[in-house]
Order: C-alpha cells, then structure tokens, then sequence
C-alpha cells in the first residue's frame, strides 16, 4: 500500500462525543458482553485517580519495589563517537523486571486489587509485560494467566520459563501468526469469558477506552522524571525524544509530558523489519490505514479487503498490525514524527550501544537507539537527543546469538 | 422487510460465507431456507475474529485464507435474494472489511445485493451514530447483539436501535456449542421484553434440537452458528447442502409451523 492513500480514511469513525478518543481515534469496539466490564474498570479507575491512597500506595512500590525514579545518563562515549547531538538515556531497563512494563503492570494490579477481581490475564508479545504481570500478580497473591503467542514462546523463551517461575500459567496461541495480535485476541476471548471474575491488565496503550488513556497514565512517570532529570543536567528540555512504539506504551510515556512543548521533536520508531513489502514490518505510520482492532479506531496494517496483514520484527514486541490511538493522533497532527528501523539496523544498533556504553539494550529498545545513531551526526553539538531505553536486552540474547556474528570482533566499528 | 419468523421458535442459521467455498456457501444458505430457515446470517470471514470460539474461527480462517472479501460475501447475498426472495439474510461481520470498504459504501452494496439487516460483532450502540445514520439511508435493519452482562439502560438503547429482531447472547462468553443452555439466557430475554416488541433471538452455545425446543419456551427465535460450521467442517462440500438441510430439519422435528 502507498502512502499516497493513508489518509483517506474511507470511513470516518468520529462520533466524537463518546469517551476516550484521541482526535478520530479511540473509542470502544467492542462486542457488548464486555462493555459493562469496561464501564467498570472506567470508573474504577476514576475513582482510585481520585484517591490519594492509591498513589500514595503505586508510588511507594515504585520508589521501593521497582525502583524509580530511573537514571538519566548522559552517553559520553557513544555521544563522541557519533560527533553530533548529546545523547542522554532514560534508563527504565533498569527497573525491576527490567523494561518500562511494570510501571502499569503494577498500577493496573492495585486496581484490581481495589475491584477486588481475583483472577488476573494478560497478554504477552515480547514476553517483558507477561512478566510484569506475573511479578505483580505474585506480589500481591493473584491468580495469574498469560496469553502468548506460540511464535514469541520460542523467541522468548527466557521470559516464558520466568513467567512460569513467577507462578503464572502461560498459555500458548497458535491461531493466526502466533504473535501479539493473536495474543491479545486469546486474552480478549478469555475476557469475554471469565468476564464477571476477572482483570484483564492490557499492557501496551491499546485497546478500547479506558486502557489507552489509563496505560498511558502509568507510564508518564517517565517523561514527569526526564523532564526534572534534563533541567537538572543542562538546564533546559531536549531537542529530540526518541522511542520505539510497537502499542506504543514506553512512547507515549516518554512523550507525554513534553506534548505542550512545541520544540521538543517526539519521534516514534517502529519496527521496518526485513523490507517494505506488507507482511515483512510493522511500520503502521508507512503502510498502514486507519481501522478497527481489538476494540480501537487506528491505523491498522490491512490489505485492501480489511484483513490484517501479518507482520515481522526481528522484535516481538514491536511485531503488531495495529498501534495506540493516541499515536495516530499525534502523527496525523504532526505533533510527533514516525520512522522505522529495519532488523539489521536494530541488531547493528544493539552492538553499538553494548560496546560503547556497556548497555545491552532490548530489540525493541535497539530500534530507537539505531534512529538516535542515524539523527544525532546530522544534528549540532549542542543538541541534546534522549532515548527511552524502554528494557534490557537480556531476554533477547537468544535471537541474538543466532542473528550476530561476533567471530573476531573486538571493537565498536565505528 | 422479510425477517420476519413464520414458526415457533424461528430459526436464524449462521454460515461463514466462502467455508467450504462462495457456490457451496450459496447452496447451504438455500438448502437451510428450504429446510425451514427464517434468516440467514451470512457471516463475513475476518483475519481477527475476538467473540468466535475455534469452531468459528477456523472456519473464517480457511474463507480468509480462500481469499474471500466481503465484496464476494454481498456477491453471495445477492445470489441468496434472486434465489429465494422471502428469506431474511443479515450480514453479520466484524467492523474493520466494512470500514475499509466505507460505511456508506457498505450500507448501499448491502441493501443492493439484498441484504434486509446487518450485525456488527464489534460495534455497540454508542459508537453507531454514522452507522446508523448509513443503515437508516438505506432502509436497512441494525441488529445488535445484547448480552447478559449488559445494564439495563444498555439493553434499552440497544432494544430501541434495533431492528427486525434483537440477538440476546445466551452466555458470557464466545461461539461454541454447549451442552445446556445457560440460566442467563431466560433471564436476559424476559428483561430485554421490558424494552421491546421485536422479536428476540437467542444464539451462543444453541445447538441441539433440545435446545431449540428450550428457546421456544421463552424466545422467538434461535441462532445456530457453531453447531452448523462444524457440521460443515467435517462434511465434503458437495454434500453439505443436503446435510445442512437435514440438520435443521432435525432441529424442529413435526415442523411447529404456526
């Protein structure tokens, strides 16, 4: 599909009166069986915002069991070696579990916990918010079902077997790719199932309303913190954030509280994965038309019939045909741009960031540092660029090993 | 408008259009006319289907991957409407074929290629201004679906938007035979009767002639889906006609014509 007609969304799907819409975007698809459980969590979850018991609460166990805030850590090598913008990290692979998926994996289950729903699902692509899930669910004695795709199972078996010593029951998907997508519709089904018992902890900014705006609510942390960090550090905001978006949760998280600041260019990667064909990325802003998925109006990866295409990433949290609502609102209105980075780019991008600042980056995570390699030569030495560094890369050492050759390395190559 | 159910309880008979294929497709969908059908949900095959059990999804599946689109799914409609004029067919489809082919696109294609009425899995009544704006323009019925769960300031609206006949989910839950009908759903019918006349269908997990006997008690119609795939899933596509015909006979033994 061109970009000529990505736009021309054939059918406007406003009704912009309706909750949880991003400009267009948003909204709730979905069958009714799950709608009062929506209108539940909807206003579950305003009162709980409302209450400053259950901040007091998500924060303690951030600061103490997660371990915010995380550093921002100014990349003195890899920022020489490239010669142009500063390059800060916001480190959220350091958090407990390793990658940014805690912070709503962790708010979602103290509403829960206040709903008093005892049986706990989830969805898993890369593996890293199954964990989350399975960490918080453990924490707090919860029952604990994850949803996996069998494709991801085998490229994440790290996480499948941490998930499983966490006390969760993983069960695989084989329907469709065997990836997110399907994932999350075996999770959906279970939902519509289990409906009266159970909390369904979405973990990307996806989904229908109120998940996309509630994710989202978890994870400003980041940028709340970045944006202390930045003035601290340089006395004044970035020029650049740069993040990957598969759902696009560590994006919006990263972006959020810059949104306002019309300087601050926000810049999204998703993944290019092996070639422009459809099928072979999952580049949402470049092949993709707006549609309905899983229960959001965004743009979805299709062919001309409305079938979801299937996708690749070298990623698997990146490997998904749709993308956050409020992304798409934010690409349409400009406010933030979008690119893509192939696998070989990320891989190649893993390798630098190891070996100039002794951090392994995720897959996922690896396709913003390769945008941060590309932008930050073309960009002055006073520039400041930051990368949401959204996990580590110890889950992937599997995909690794079998995609980089390292026979006779010895130093970074650049 | 021909939904209209001649028998106690009516039959509304679910097929994934293009399983096996589009011609056997057309030929089942007469053969459950001739058998006793009063409407034929002629369901459109989606790469992503979230409220269909395996039987269901497997069957879209094979349509999707036969290459089957929802303009050969109107196609089929329209052979049904010249075949047989006074059976009711209700598209019955996920939202996203009908997004990208565009909602007023859609509303006129259907209403051209025979359909009386369409039901979208994945939209509820709050989201369906546009499309029911595009529905009411083209003359169009809007079944929606009303589920156990559902308030009862819900099933108002969905009763209210509704038209030619409600779809009352017997259970929570997603496609698939059952061995009982669940407690919810008489339940859910006497409320929803609180909001309307139109008849009331009852589908999910219907799939004996036990069961259909049971919805007769307190329903006005009974949805088969499952059941029927599999049935078709397991037959050769040359005899699925006829054994789809049988199956629906089987359902409504003596006929219960009122």
């Amino acid at each position: 599909m061109g970009t000529a007609t990505q736009l021309t969304s054939p059918a406007p799907m406003p009704a912009a009166s309706t909750p949880g819409r991003f400009g267009v975007y948003g909204g709730r698809y979905v069958p009714e069986t799950l709608m009062a459980a929506l209108l539940e969590l909807d206003h579950a979850y305003a009162a709980a915002q409302a209450d400053e018991a259950f901040h007091m609460e998500l924060n303690g166990l951030l600061k103490d069991y997660v371990g915010r805030p995380t550093p921002l850590y100014f990349a003195k090598r890899m920022t020489e070696i490239l010669g142009g913008a500063k390059i800060y990290l916001k480190r959220e692979d350091l958090l407990h579990t390793g990658a940014h998926k805690i912070n709503n994996a962790l708010g979602q289950a103290l509403l829960a916990r206040r709903m008093g729903k005892q049986r706990i699902i989830a969805e898993t692509g890369a593996g890293q918010h199954g964990v989350a899930t399975a960490t918080v669910c453990a924490l707090f004695g919860l029952e604990c079902v994850v949803y996996m795709g069998e494709e991801d199972m085998r490229r994440q078996e790290l996480n499948v077997f941490r998930m499983r010593l966490l006390g969760a029951e993983v069960r695989g998907v084989s329907s469709g790719s065997a990836t997110l997508k399907d994932a999350i519709n075996e999770a959906m089904r279970d939902w519509v199932t289990n409906v009266r018992s159970t909390f369904y902890i979405l973990g990307s900014a996806l989904g229908s309303h109120p998940y996309p705006t509630m994710v989202r609510d978890f994870h400003r942390v980041i940028s709340k913190e970045s944006k202390r960090q930045i003035m601290e550090h340089e006395g004044r905001l970035p020029d650049a954030i740069i993040a990957c978006v598969g759902g696009g949760s560590n994006a919006i998280g990263a972006f959020y509280e810059y949104i306002p600041d019309r300087n601050v260019q926000l810049i999204g990667v998703e993944a290019g994965g092996r070639g422009t064909a459809l099928g072979e990325h999952a580049a949402r802003f470049q092949g993709g038309l707006p549609g309905v998925l899983q229960g959001t109006y965004s743009y979805v990866l299709q062919n001309d019939a409305g079938q979801v295409a299937s996708t690749h990433s070298v990623s698997a949290g990146l490997d998904y045909a749709s993308v956050g609502p409020e992304h798409a609102m934010l690409h349409d209105s400009g406010r933030a741009t979008y690119t893509s980075a192939t696998d070989d780019e990320a891989l190649e991008a893993t390798k630098t960031l190891s070996r100039t600042e002794g951090i392994i980056p995720a897959l996922e995570t690896a396709h913003a540092v390769a945008e941060a390699i590309k932008l930050a030569p073309k960009m002055g030495k006073d520039k400041i660029i930051m990368v949401n560094v959204s996990g580590r890369g110890d889950k992937d050492i599997g995909i690794m090993t079998r995609e980089m050759d390292l026979s006779g390395a010895a130093a970074v190559s650049a | 408008m021909p939904i209209a159910f001649t028998t106690t309880p009516g039959l509304v008979i679910y097929l994934t259009a293009g399983d096996p294929d589009l011609a056997t497709t057309r030929d089942m969908a007469i053969a459950a006319i001739d058998a006793g059908a009063d409407v034929i949900e002629l369901g459109v095959p989606f790469s992503d289907p979230l409220a269909d059990g395996p039987v269901i999804q497997r069957a879209s599946e094979r349509a999707v991957a036969r290459g089957t689109r929802l303009s050969d799914v109107l196609d089929c409609s329209l052979d049904i409407r010249r075949l047989r004029p006074n059976a009711g067919i209700i598209l019955f489809s996920y939202l996203n074929p009908v997004v990208r082919m565009g909602l007023t696109e859609f509303c006129q294609a259907a209403k051209a290629n025979g359909a009386d009425g369409v039901l979208l899995t994945d939209m509820i009544v709050e989201e369906g201004v546009e499309y029911l704006a595009a529905m009411r323009e083209n003359g169009l019925a809007p079944v929606f679906l009303a589920a156990p769960t559902s308030p009862d300031d819900r099933l108002k609206a969905i009763a209210e938007n509704s038209q030619g006949f409600v779809y009352a989910i017997s259970r929570v839950g997603i496609t698939g035979t059952q061995s009982e009908l669940a407690t919810d759903a008489k339940t859910l019918v006497d409320r929803l009767r609180r909001f309307t006349t139109l008849p009331i269908a009852l589908g999910f997990g219907v799939s004996t002639a036990d069961h259909v006997r049971e919805v007769g008690k307190f329903a006005d119609a009974a949805v088969i889906g499952s059941a029927i795939v599999a049935l078709i899933e397991k037959t050769p596509a040359a005899d699925a006609p006829k054994a789809v015909g049988n199956f629906i006979r089987a359902l409504r033994p003596g006929g219960a014509a009122r």
